[in-house]
């Protein structure tokens, strides 16, 4: 088993091999990569060791010292914490090699093709079809929406229906989308705020080859749990500080500005204080049971804790701002290349965070999934599960 | 930078939010002894009789299992464990309102003594019986005293030590039989030891809201007490006994909080209405779900206090107002989402349920109500008052 003695070593031969000081970014990563420390709990030969995951920190640590280039995570996060995993998990060898490499670099950008405007919570309703061409390949047609990176990304992960006549959870395939395909256009969804983050993408005869399917024909919903299931293992992986997030920002806005306060501002400003710092608290301990490996209940509610926290906090300082609560930073159309929660100004901050309890599963869903999976509830009846799709009502 | 923009923040603590090993071997003896000897119908039926203590029981938690000395060192009669064992213990205590003086004087009055000069005979004779379990003490202040607001005392020492003076509101002054009472002396504050026994001491009982946690007006009428401390030393005793079973109190509060949760669910999965199990209708399992999750958040809430208590952190007086402020509403909301989801049966005498909903209420006020404690946050974190 690789230890982190043995870590050390490689990546100190990574280091002198390839000196960061005189190494061309791309080359320093595919040289990561190679030497199996991209991310150590990968295979060795597709940029990991098969060592524990909790040591890819210590990789990390010596690289950051080194002052060696990092693959910019933020910029391809759908890649890195979507894509990767199910392609590791349900690709063949020659997807693992072809798509793996690149995509960890950054050379190539990937999107996610799944949400629909028919089909957002009830995502297995999902309405875009793949029908089989002559040669055994896939013509794509359909709408989806809600795509982060559409406009940057060279491969998506997309889901599309293969046999309407099933159920619909049974009629799904996953395939990886060539997004410069002709058939591919993509237009900016502009949000409330003004700004375009996300993508519709219209899919129009675009051509898949077999090669590009994950998994079996019709076996596409359950390679996507597990794309969805990597989407929330993301959470608790580092520790907040106190008056970390959107509380910081009320916090020093009540300490700079002393003229606006009002005693019904305080107290509300004190119970938000303390919903922060215990939500705070509350991912804190999952984060320590994560590290003595017991992970706990406790991540299926933190996003509900979040979206509820971040509204309220960031209604509050608009409130509060008085007069410059009612101005708004700039509504010009566009297209940020990542997304800041905490960022600009308090109207921007209020209005993006009315997104945090729908992006991702709905508080909703959430608290479906809380009370059926932690708590054990028995489920709502379904008039859905064992209807063909192509009945369902639409 | 300047005073009214720097933030509140020093580095953030470290706690351990976990349980060890340890933790959760002592929970299971716990609640293995209060599954036996106080399930709920037995603490109902204890309530109606003339007997407002299970006296057998406290023996077995206090002495049997040891727990009345977690917080005192061995040297000085106790396990030499800290507020993170006691905190467990008081989780399994509001898991089923058990009525024990345990929070009263396994965790007050022995933190009190503990502040003390322990090398005097006067301090470590007491703390010795309440370290195992022999005798019941009692810090003799109003329950709803908040840290951080101790008021002038209401009870007078004259230069000879002669108490006279009335504390109303005392938790478990009835079992108790050693008094620690704050008197204003001659010189300032004085803490006294007061047998109970002794002339000139009385106690009426009180009707309580919670009934598995019985008040009575202390009145000294002439009593003569042991001096203990004066002074600074006094009052900070009190106030570290107050912080102590503030903090501790939200584990409390997290057990009644649990216990009222795991039964909705219970009930609401079997009770069957328009031909469903009712607990599917999302109306009902939503709600529960959002109780989960503040349920989820007030044990971070308890463990952190429980473990800046036990590590003497300077931040606990920060971590003790946060857990209360958070916890306390928690366990008043989850007993009355418990007597709700349980629909009529919920609101009748022999359901359990108004049992934790009374101790939940009565919890919120006690030791400082939540908006005291939030009010103590503004001053601590820097977030002040207009």
């Amino acid at each position: 088993m690789t230890d982190a003695q043995d870590l050390r070593r490689r990546t100190a031969e990574l280091l002198a091999a390839h000196p960061p000081a005189t190494t061309d970014r791309l080359e320093f990563l595919r040289a990561r990569f190679d030497a199996g420390l991209a991310w150590v709990h990968f295979p060795a030969g597709l940029g990991g060791l098969d060592a524990p995951r909790s040591l890819q920190a210590v990789v990390d640590a010596e690289l950051a010292a080194a002052g060696a280039p990092d693959n910019d995570p933020g910029r391809i996060g759908i890649g890195l914490g979507m894509a990767a995993p199910t392609v590791l998990r349900f690709g063949t060898d020659e997807q693992k090699q072809r798509f793996l490499r690149p995509l960890w670099t950054g050379e190539e950008v990937w999107c996610q093709l799944f949400s629909e405007p028919g089909a957002g919570s009830d995502l297995a309703a999902l309405a875009t079809r793949a029908v089989r061409d002559d040669e055994g390949g896939w013509v794509v047609d359909g709408q989806k929406v809600w795509t982060s990176s559409a406009h940057l990304a060279r491969w998506a992960i997309l889901i599309a229906r293969t046999d309407p006549d099933v159920p619909k959870h049974r009629g799904i395939s996953y395939f990886i989308c060539d997004m410069t395909d002709p058939g591919v256009e993509v237009r900016p969804l502009r949000q409330i705020t003004g700004e375009a983050e996300f993508n519709e993408v219209f899919l129009t005869g675009v051509r898949i080859p077999d090669a590009h399917r994950l998994g079996a024909v019709g076996e596409g919903w359950k390679v996507a749990q597990t794309t969805l299931m990597n989407e929330r293992v993301a959470i608790g992986g580092s520790r907040i500080p106190r008056e970390g997030g959107m509380i910081g920002v009320a916090a020093a806005d009540w300490r700079a500005r002393p003229a606006l306060r009002t005693h019904d501002l305080h107290q509300r400003l004190l119970k938000l204080w303390v919903d922060a710092e215990v939500a705070r608290l509350t991912g804190e301990r999952l984060r320590q049971q994560l590290t003595k490996g017991q992970p706990g209940p406790e991540g299926s509610g933190m996003k509900l804790a979040f979206a509820r926290l971040a509204q309220e906090i960031s209604g509050w300082e608009v409130e509060f701002l008085a007069e410059d609560g009612l101005t708004y930073d700039d509504w010009t159309m566009r297209r940020p290349d990542g997304v800041d929660f905490t960022g600009r100004e308090a109207g921007y901050r209020y209005l993006r965070a009315k997104g945090n309890s729908i992006e991702g599963g709905t508080s909703e869903v959430l608290l479906n999934i809380v009370a059926e999976r932690v708590l054990g509830l028995p489920p709502e009846p379904r008039t859905d599960k064992d209807v063909a799709w192509k009945d369902l009502p639409r | 930078m300047t005073a009214e923009t720097r933030p509140s923040a020093a580095p953030t603590p470290d706690p351990d939010l976990l349980y060890s090993e340890d933790e959760d071997a002592l929970r299971d003896a716990v609640r293995s002894l209060l599954a036996d000897r106080s399930d709920p119908a037995t603490v109902l039926a204890g309530l109606e009789s003339d007997v407002p203590y299970d006296t057998g029981l406290w023996r077995a938690l206090a002495t049997g299992i040891g727990t009345a000395g977690l917080l005192v060192p061995e040297k000085l009669g106790g396990a030499g464990a800290s507020t993170r064992e006691a905190a467990v213990v008081m989780e399994e205590l509001g898991r089923s309102v058990a009525p024990v003086p345990y929070l009263t004087s396994a965790v007050i009055a022995v933190t009190a003594l503990l502040a003390l000069d322990h090398d005097r005979e006067e301090v470590a004779t007491p703390l010795a019986a309440l370290a195992e379990g022999r005798t019941v003490g009692v810090l003799a202040l109003p329950l709803p005293t908040a840290p951080g607001g101790l008021p002038e005392p209401a009870v007078r020492a004259d230069p000879a030590g002669v108490l006279t003076g009335r504390v109303t509101s005392v938790a478990d002054v009835a079992a108790a039989e050693l008094l620690l009472v704050l008197a204003q002396g001659p010189d300032g504050p004085e803490l006294h030891a007061v047998e109970a026994a002794a002339d000139g001491v009385r106690t009426e009982a009180v009707t309580p809201l919670d009934l598995t946690r019985p008040l009575g007006h202390l009145t000294l009428d002439g009593a003569r007490g042991r001096l203990l401390a004066a002074g600074d030393r006094a009052r900070a005793a009190v106030e570290r006994a107050l912080l102590t079973g503030a903090g501790l109190l939200a584990s409390e509060q997290l057990g009644v909080a649990e216990w009222c949760l795991t039964e909705t669910v219970r009930h609401t999965a079997e009770r069957t209405q328009f031909g469903r199990p009712v607990g599917s209708f999302q109306a009902l399992k939503h709600r529960m779900a959002a109780l989960w999750l503040e349920v989820a958040s007030a044990r971070a809430a308890a463990r952190n206090a429980a473990d800046a208590l036990a590590t003497g952190s300077p931040d606990a007086a920060v971590a003790v107002a946060v857990a209360q402020a958070y916890c306390a509403p928690v366990a008043v909301r989850a007993a009355e989402e418990c007597v709700q989801l349980h629909g009529g049966i919920g609101m009748t005498w022999e359901h359990p349920a108004h049992l934790f909903l009374k101790r939940a209420k009565s919890d919120e006020l006690a030791l400082g109500s939540p908006g005291r404690h939030r009010e103590a946050l503004a001053g601590l974190v820097g977030l002040d008052a207009p």
